[in-house]
Parts: structure tokens; C-alpha cells; sequence
């Protein structure tokens, strides 16, 4: 479903790399792997059309991405290492606003239940820039919860995540998954999954 | 369509209500200028109101071009911005929305603090309202063509420099129909309004095209 066909991608003078084919089917999970600056997030920001590659293109459906635009973000969903959180506003309205912008409107009450879900009861009120690293990772990864896009693109979601919501996240991610969506992933954990196909891609070698 | 601007417009607002210094700072900004020049040449009533229409300009796109700065910096370094870029929503709206807040909170209060500057330099109340007039069409022009800069400068080292060097030429027809509109008003307010109209049909212009440079420039920005 989500295919990329002879991609290559070249950032400055340095070649990340070339000729590189995949294709996600729907109900499996890619853990993208490789070295510190083998051009992980780079492949990641590439799919989802934030980086233009130098050769190839990336197909969602069989369409090229860029000729889809709208209609291809609209079914992506993606966490980058930058969190895409307000410091100066609540768990509350950053989902609030995240929520409202995917076109995907959700009722306050499913964000409170979102935010208690992922361990932030307490902390819904708060501005972001008062929790920690790892509450505010889980505030980010609540937008998995509230969001009906099949495709996550997720770069270093278990990074900053104590034991327990690592554990919520797998379930997050087997559950998605076992819903027939597509999860694109960097991380350097094993992803150690119930559900769904697991496939690698090893950049850099 | 429509709640993604309203979405990022009330955001927008709420965050600079949440951070009012940096709002403050362009208004302050925009009054001490104001009052330097008396202090430097004299009060004398007719120097002053030669003097008046000019200053009052040029200090307003010093302070407009001291707020653009931060008027995307800010997603960008949190990753608001990317998540903006991603939403299916057209990223021109978004980037009207963005500059509208931005208008909103730093050149609406130039425009209303505009009387207390007239009587400084000794304006007739008609050029008064003839400046507020002109500065409330012609700020928002200031603001839509910043946020193209703003946009291309996004990221670079000592992208503030580079700004103004991009932006303080595109500002110079409405500096000079602005400030023209409340200099020829002294004697007659109907001999402002050619001025007034042209400033009126910048406004238009870049109502409709900055937004979309702005929003291609961000994507580059990002990449």
C-alpha cells in the first residue's frame, strides 16, 4: 500500500541512500534500523513528503504522494524526534488543536480519556512545558489514540518512555496494526510484537 | 477548511497572550522611537509636523520587522510546524491564519496607540485619522510580506540581519503611500483618499499572494 520505488536521497554532498525499494502492506510494521546518520529520519521524513527525494517517488495507494497532497496526509500520522508541542499550552489544547487541524474533530471528553489512558491524569491542565521529557513524549504519543489515519510514520517512539509505557505503546502498535494500518518505525529497541508481520530494513550497510 | 484557520488563529492569540512580553516589545518598541525624534530636533510645532508622517512610518516597519522575526522561529523549533505541514489542510490558510494572529496582536495596537503619537507631533485631528487609516491597511501589508521572509529566513544563522535586508526594500511603496496619505491630508482629507485606495489595493494584492509564497517557502524551510 505504501510503496517507495527507487528512492534515493542525498543530503548535501553525502549520499544517505540509493535505489531503495519497499513496500508496506497493510496489517504490518517496517522497523527501519541502521547507524547514528544512516539516514533514518531522512527516509522517514521522506515518505511522509517532508523531504523530496534526489531520483524516485513514494506511492500511497498507487498514486505518487505529491499528487495526492491533502488526501495522503490526511491518512498519515507522523511523530517526529521535534514533539509538535506548545510549552505554553495544556496537554488539553495541544491535542485539542492537533485533533481539530487532522480534520479528524474529537470530543473533549475522548482527549481527557486519551491523555488518562497514556498515565496523565493530573497533568491534562498543565502547560507542556511543565512536565518531563517522558510525560511529554506520552503527550504526543496520546495523538495514536485519538487519530483514525492507518498509516503511522513514528521516528523514536519508545525514546524518553519509562518501562510501562513502553509496554502501552507495543499494545498501541499491535492494536493499530491488527487493524490492518501501516507503521513505519526507527528505533533501537526490538520490537517484540503479537500481531501483525514485523519486516527490517537495515540503512547504511 | 475554515476551523483550521480559526484553530491556529485562537492559538496564535493564546499564545501571545500567554508570552506578552514579545508583544509588548514591538508596541514599546514603536513609542520610544516615536519619541526620540522630538527629543533630538527640537519641538518646534512645524518641523515636528513636516517630520511626523515619516517617523511614524518608518518606526512602524521597524517594529513590524522586529516581531516577523519570531513568527514562525517558534513552530519551527518545537515541531509545530512540520505537524502543520502534514495536516491536510491547504498550508497557505494556515500561514494567512498565522500572519492574521500575528497582525492581531503586534499591529492592531500600533494602529490604536496611533492618536497619542499625532499629538506628539502636532497633527490636525483629521491626519489622525487619516494615519489610522492608512496604518491600519498598510500594517497588515507589512506583515504578509515579512512572512515571506520570515519563511525563507527560517533556520538561518542571523536570519534577523538577512530579514530586513529582504524585506525593508519590499516595504518602501508603503511607506511612501502611507506616509504620503497623512501629509497631503493636512489640507484637505478627501486629497488622501487616491492614497488610501492604493494602499488598500496592496493589501488585496498581498492578501492574495503572500500567503501562497510564504507557504512554498516554509516547505523549502523544512526540508
Amino acid at each position: 500500500m505504501l510503496e517507495a520505488v527507487a528512492l534515493s536521497c542525498r543530503r548535501g554532498e553525502r549520499r544517505l541512500f540509493q535505489d531503495l525499494h519497499l513496500d508496506v502492506q497493510p496489517g504490518s510494521l517496517l522497523h527501519v534500523r541502521g547507524r547514528n546518520g544512516s539516514g533514518k529520519t531522512t527516509l522517514l521524513r521522506t515518505l511522509c513528503g517532508l523531504f523530496t527525494p534526489e531520483t524516485g517517488e513514494v506511492r500511497w495507494r498507487g498514486k505518487s504522494i505529491q499528487s495526492l497532497g491533502e488526501d495522503y496526509r490526511r491518512e498519515l500520522l507522523y511523530c517526529g524526534h521535534l514533539l509538535g508541542l506548545k510549552a505554553d499550552l495544556t496537554a488539553i489544547e495541544n491535542l485539542a488543536i492537533a485533533s481539530t487541524l487532522s480534520s479528524d474533530p474529537v470530543r473533549t471528553h475522548e482527549l481527557w480519556q486519551a491523555l488518562e489512558r497514556l498515565g496523565l491524569a493530573g497533568f491534562e491542565d498543565l502547560p507542556i512545558r511543565m512536565l518531563s521529557q517522558g510525560q511529554k513524549k506520552r503527550v504526543a504519543l496520546a495523538r495514536l489514540l485519538l487519530s483514525h489515519a492507518p498509516l503511522w510514520v513514528l521516528d523514536e517512539p519508545f525514546s524518553a518512555l519509562d518501562r510501562e509505557a513502553v509496554c502501552l505503546l507495543e499494545e498501541l502498535l499491535a492494536r493499530h496494526l491488527g487493524q490492518g494500518g501501516l507503521v513505519i518505525l526507527t528505533t533501537h529497541q526490538e520490537v517484540p510484537l503479537t500481531s501483525g508481520r514485523v519486516a527490517h530494513l537495515d540503512l547504511g550497510y | 477548511m475554515w476551523s483550521a484557520f480559526w484553530c491556529i488563529l485562537q492559538r496564535d492569540l493564546r499564545l501571545g497572550l500567554r508570552r506578552r512580553t514579545e508583544v509588548l516589545t514591538a508596541l514599546a518598541f514603536f513609542m520610544i522611537v516615536v519619541s526620540l525624534f522630538p527629543l533630538g530636533i527640537g519641538t518646534e510645532r512645524q518641523t515636528l509636523q513636516i517630520l511626523g508622517p515619516g517617523v511614524v512610518w518608518v518606526a512602524a516597519l521597524l517594529a513590524s520587522m522586529l516581531a516577523l522575526e519570531r513568527l514562525f522561529a517558534a513552530d519551527y523549533e518545537d515541531g509545530t510546524l512540520e505537524q502543520l505541514v502534514l495536516t491536510p489542510q491547504p498550508l497557505s490558510l494556515l500561514v494567512l491564519a498565522k500572519v492574521a494572529a500575528h497582525w492581531l496582536l503586534t499591529g492592531l495596537p500600533l494602529v490604536l496607540i496611533a492618536p497619542l503619537v499625532g499629538m506628539q507631533y502636532h497633527l490636525t485631528p483629521t491626519q489622525i485619522v487619516i494615519m489610522m487609516l492608512a496604518l491600519g491597511l498598510g500594517t497588515p501589508v507589512l506583515g504578509l510580506i515579512g512572512s515571506i521572509g520570515a519563511a525563507l529566513t527560517l533556520g538561518v544563522r542571523g536570519g534577523g540581519i538577512l530579514l530586513s535586508l529582504l524585506i525593508l526594500p519590499l516595504y518602501i511603496p508603503v511607506l511612501v503611500y502611507g506616509a504620503g496619505a497623512i501629509e497631503v491630508s493636512r489640507i484637505a482629507s478627501t486629497d488622501a483618499q487616491p492614497y488610501l485606495l492604493l494602499l488598500a489595493a496592496f493589501l488585496l494584492t498581498a492578501l492574495t499572494l503572500a500567503p501562497l509564497a510564504g507557504a512554498a517557502a516554509l516547505k523549502i524551510a523544512l526540508e
